[in-house]
């Protein structure tokens, strides 16, 4: 008996431990990287940063065109994504009819989320620059990267809206509610906390992304800020990838004082979607 | 004697898809009058109250045949507007479903979807709906917090002061104790009794004798059919039906 109540606890030991370990790895790997970025980051890192243009001398190059393009796309971005992503949830989950077809559309927006980043780059290039004209611009970029996060966003707000219970649906049918009322005044405030939450994960992934927008043509080289949606762009990622490829080493300062930048604001992003969802959860 | 019966169920049968789960319900409600119905567990009659103010139609692959008439008109017809026969007939279900708005949000919800915008006319609705159901007293200090935050059996009377918010003339309800422990049940029941000056009620339960407590008229339900309907005292006392009297004396269900 006592043997046996010692194996048990050694074995509850033993499993403790191990899990202890790997998530102690992870964490060290992402302690080490965010030490390394901010010792090395901050070292270049002051107010002109933010305020100057690339250039080839690493003490005088900023962020400026970046900082200004990724505003600018992923704020073209977030209304256009918004709007489509939970327009199209909403239809898929609300009103579309329970069939085969239906099945099959929600099955591949599903697959879609899956695939990588350069193939958008690609469609983007394609359709948006050279098909309908657009150009190496903003919107082409901005509609790129909708493509690219717009499965993550409509996967993400079908099941927030799946999570409501059908007792709320119903409870507002029996009261003379129609299909719209009822979405509009029910299903959609009950869901929104995590509509949201699950978008403000995918903009924040969007903010990552280099592949599709290098691919559809972003410039590397910038030394203007858009001025309007049509204007050309660089974005903070692409800033980065281009100081790490140049050859002086001071460069290596200036791509992480870059990465600090785009790792500060990804925190606050997902900072915000964590405040989101705690404050909805305690209601 | 038309005028008399709120409704008037004739020969419905009702399927969901190939499966038949009613046979040849015909059956009067009676105005102002409580009516219960019985039977074990899927025997129909929870299909057969959601087939009063259609809530079946949501469910793919329902099909009915037969009428019923409300107030002396069909409710089957092509021309029938289903959200103002839902107004006119209420529904509260088995688990208390408040919306997870406030409590006075919950009551103004169908008023409003119905057109009422005026502040004090809402407020006017609310306070009535809640004194209605026997609520107003343990919430009117907090009509602002929200819904989720009262017990079940608050939950429950919120539910029917929400359905009465939009001033039914009838009452369905499903089962609307079976979640509730027995003080709250207690209360539940002598709501239903008072309503009915007002309301006619048509009553789901799974418990005999909360039938035998609340209600009027008693119809048993077995296997999608409708037994036997009569005076509740009958019904309890002395069934005509041998299949009624054992159920209700527990040989069975």
């Amino acid at each position: 008996m006592a043997d046996l109540k010692k194996k048990r606890m050694l074995t509850d030991k033993i499993f403790k431990v191990i899990f202890l370990i790997f998530i102690s790895l992870g964490l060290v790997v992402l302690a080490a990287l965010i030490f390394d970025i901010v010792s090395k980051g901050m070292i270049m890192l002051d107010w002109e940063f933010f305020t100057r243009f690339d250039s080839r001398f690493p003490e005088k190059a900023g962020i400026k065109a970046g900082l200004f393009g990724t505003i600018y796309v992923i704020g073209l971005m977030i209304p256009i994504t918004f709007f489509v992503g939970t327009a199209t949830a909403i239809y898929l989950e609300e009103y579309a009819p329970v069939n085969k077809l239906t099945d099959l559309i929600k099955l591949n927006i599903a697959n879609l989320a899956g695939i990588p980043s350069i193939i958008y780059g690609m469609l983007g290039l394609g359709v948006f620059v050279r098909y309908l004209n657009l150009g190496r611009s903003v919107l082409a970029g901005a509609l790129t990267l909708s493509l690219l996060v717009l499965p993550v966003v409509i996967v993400s707000a079908q099941e927030a809206l799946k999570s409501v219970p059908n007792s709320l649906r119903n409870a507002s049918y029996a009261l003379g509610a129609n299909h719209w009322h009822t979405v509009y005044k029910v299903v959609l405030p009950s869901a929104l906390p995590s509509i949201l939450t699950g978008f403000i994960l995918a903009i924040s992934r969007a903010i990552g992304e280099t592949a599709p927008l290098i691919m559809m043509g972003a410039l590397t080289f910038v030394m203007f800020t858009p001025q309007g949606i049509m204007d050309s762009f660089t974005v903070i990622p692409i800033q980065i990838f281009n100081w790490t490829s140049l050859p002086k080493v001071e460069f290596e300062l200036v791509a992480a004082s870059g990465s600090l930048l785009l790792l500060i604001l990804l925190f606050i992003l997902n900072g915000l979607a964590t405040y989101i969802r705690y404050k909805y959860s305690r209601k | 004697m038309s005028n008399q019966n709120v409704l008037e169920i004739k020969n419905v049968d009702f399927f969901y898809d190939d499966f038949q789960a009613l046979e040849n319900i015909t059956m009067d409600v009676e105005k102002n009058k409580v009516t219960a119905l019985i039977g074990p567990s899927g025997c129909g009659k929870s299909t057969f109250l959601r087939t009063i103010n259609r809530m079946n139609d949501l469910i793919e692959g329902a099909r009915l045949e037969g009428d019923i008439l409300f107030d002396g008109e069909s409710i089957y017809q092509e021309n029938v507007d289903v959200v103002n026969l839902r107004k006119r007939i209420g529904m509260v279900f088995q688990q208390p479903n408040p919306f997870p708005k406030s409590i006075f949000e919950n009551v103004a919800y169908g008023p409003k979807i119905h057109g009422v915008t005026d502040k004090s006319e809402l407020e006017e609705i609310v306070v009535e709906s809640l004194k209605g159901a026997a609520l107003y007293d343990e919430v009117k200090a907090r009509l602002d917090t929200s819904a989720l935050s009262l017990s079940g059996g608050q939950q429950q009377r919120l539910c029917i002061a929400r359905a009465l918010a939009v001033k039914p003339e009838v009452l369905l309800m499903d089962e609307p104790a079976s979640a509730l422990d027995p003080v709250a049940t207690a209360k539940i029941e002598d709501l239903i009794e008072d309503l009915k000056e007002k309301y006619s009620i048509v009553i789901v339960t799974h418990s005999m004798q909360q039938a035998a407590r609340v209600s009027d008229m008693t119809g048993f339900f077995l296997m999608g059919e409708l037994v036997e309907y009569d005076k509740t005292d009958k019904i309890f006392e002395n069934p005509s039906n041998q299949k009624t009297e054992d159920y209700i004396t527990g040989r069975f269900g």
